[in-house]
């Protein structure tokens, strides 16, 4: 695109909807956006930290699936009144197949009467291979990754923004992708209708706050937010999504559909501001190294708060790359006692499954004996503070070599039943694989992103 | 009085990393808080969920602190034998740390 076109065609102020916060939210509240919202795009973020390793295991049972498990009916309930309204869409919901993603989406274009509709698979973070060639540490333990060559399950670089870009350049209404970074889902359809350059590294860093402040969707309006008498959202069953007003210099004002509920206020973007955050002054994006201590948050009118002044310094010469393996089993047992003496008997419970596994020869290389209630989420030392709860839950769980290790630690809890303390009910039981996460740092000049363009 | 009373709090998880932000209500509770909320009482109060270090980032623009805590997630979200294996709740617990009145 020539200059001269370019700066015809760079919009004033963008309107954003986030759409989703993680792979299992609400949809309604898209569709809120949807309908509702005046959106020039709204993003979907449903890619956890191991959910792609998840997606590329069920890829691999079948090789036309791989995607978020919730993409078809997020695409049926949105799609009518995002095309109707000129939404573009963009999402990480091609998780570990971006192109069977898009595939999909175009069929049920097709099938709800929209036609003309270019859907871009954003593909290019999948380096497993690269990975398994290389000599890499992780990041977290030290560990060589060739010593995780045969549990390796996937390798996916956060990718910035560059891809989703090119694809909306080239026309796409609705982008799906892998693995990218959070925020560059968001910071992408700003570079596109705004026309920033991608070594303007304080504008990169003052849209990477509107991405981190956007990407965990209801976070910002209110959800995850209420204390009762201290900090007060109303209407949480029916909490509206956020939709960020983006000038041209990257400036944001945060805030929802009129009706929606939930609150935005200087509190809630404060909150998330911070949320996942390490050091404040360099938050590490493909992109971009993003600055967020001089960012400014002021409540301009209720629900409208304006949220300015982050900056950045020039991106790094590596993209962080998640790197997933089987590690393990993980067996877990619950059972509940009520009731005067509930405590006593819980711990007597306790004790006794701790001797059964010892017992009955169960191999952990990790066990851990809660009671909820109690310690089981800040431990002992707050825990035991108070008076004592009139009812406690029993929960044991322990890491196995095995399956059949890991399930007898739910057996031992379940035995508890007719063998142990009065009056114990309510067991539950179970025992997975456990895929374990850590990350390598590879030089971005090995990652090659690209995007497929698919007709409806 | 309760750090409840004059801050508010949200945590998030990386890894085997969690990081719990403190925010004024009031600006003017800052610097009190600064006084006292330090890392090491924050290690301190915590100190059956952290096992590394407790570092501390300042934001005087939001009158907000960012702490981050090593080895607080039993090994990593991923891995972890915790019932709340991100270490979502512990902001909650961080509330209940008792300060001296402003």
């Amino acid at each position: 695109m020539t200059a001269a076109l370019n700066a015809v065609t760079q919009a004033s102020r963008v309107r954003i909807g986030a759409g989703a916060g993680y792979s299992g939210d609400r949809i309604e509240p898209a569709v809120e956006l949807a309908e509702h919202g005046a959106l020039d795009y709204l993003v979907f973020e449903c890619l956890a930290e191991r959910t792609i390793a998840l997606a590329q295991q069920a890829r691999r049972a079948n090789p036309e699936l791989g995607y978020d498990p919730l993409l078809e009916a997020r695409m049926r309930a949105v799609l009518p009144a995002a095309v109707r309204n000129g939404v573009r869409i963009i999402s990480n919901m091609g998780a570990a197949n971006p192109l069977a993603a898009a595939r999909k989406t175009a069929s049920i274009a097709r099938e709800l009467g929209l036609s003309a509709m270019k859907i871009a698979a954003v593909s290019g973070d999948d380096v497993l291979d690269v990975v398994r060639q290389g000599t890499y540490r992780f990041e977290e333990s030290g560990d060589s990754v060739a010593d995780y060559d045969s549990r390796l399950v996937s390798a996916n670089a956060y990718l910035g923004a560059e891809p989703i870009v090119d694809a909306l350049e080239a026309g796409a209404d609705i982008v799906l992708t892998g693995r990218a970074a959070d925020p560059s889902l968001f910071t992408a359809p700003l570079i596109h209708a705004f026309g920033w350059a991608m070594d303007d590294w304080n504008t990169l860093g003052q849209a990477t706050v509107v991405g981190h402040l956007l990407e965990c969707a209801g976070q910002i309006t209110g959800g995850y937010f209420a204390d009762p008498g201290f900090k007060d959202v109303p209407m949480l069953a029916r909490l509206g999504f956020p939709i960020g007003e983006v000038d041209a210099d990257g400036a944001v004002t945060i805030t929802k559909v009129a009706h929606a509920g939930g609150r935005v206020t200087e509190a809630t973007c404060k909150e998330q501001l911070l949320y996942e955050i390490h050091d404040p002054r360099r938050y590490l994006q493909p992109d971009v190294v993003a600055d967020f201590t001089q960012v400014r948050v002021v409540e301009v009118a209720p629900d409208r708060v304006r949220v300015s002044g982050g900056c950045g310094t020039s991106r790094t010469g590596t993209l962080k790359v998640t790197v997933a393996y089987v590690d393990g089993f993980i067996g877990e047992g619950q059972i509940s006692y009520g009731g005067p003496g509930a405590v006593a008997r819980a711990k007597l419970a306790l004790e006794i499954v701790r001797e059964r596994l010892e017992i009955t020869g169960v191999a952990t290389s990790e066990l851990r004996f809660d009671l909820i209630g109690i310690d089981s989420l800040h431990g002992a030392t707050l825990g035991e503070r108070n008076a004592e709860p009139y009812e406690v839950r029993v929960r044991v769980s322990g890491r196995t070599d095995s399956m059949e290790q890991a399930v007898r630690i739910g057996n031992e809890v379940e035995t508890l039943y007719t063998n142990g303390p009065a009056g114990g009910g309510g067991v539950t039981k179970t025992a997975r694989e456990v895929i374990a996460v850590q990350s390598v740092l590879l030089p971005r000049e090995l990652v090659r992103p690209s995007f497929e363009m698919v007709e409806a | 009085m309760k750090l409840r009373q004059l801050a508010h709090s949200r945590t998030g998880d990386k890894g085997n990393t969690l990081n719990v932000s403190v925010i004024c209500y009031d600006p003017q509770h800052y610097d009190h808080l600064l006084a006292h909320v330090t890392p090491e009482r924050v290690k301190a109060h915590l100190s059956d969920v952290v096992k590394g270090d407790v570092t501390r980032f300042e934001l005087p623009g939001i009158s907000a602190m960012n702490f981050v805590l090593g080895r607080a997630l039993g090994g990593g979200v991923t891995r972890s034998l915790a019932l709340d294996a991100h270490g979502k709740s512990l902001s909650s617990a961080l509330m209940d740390l008792e300060i001296p009145e402003p």
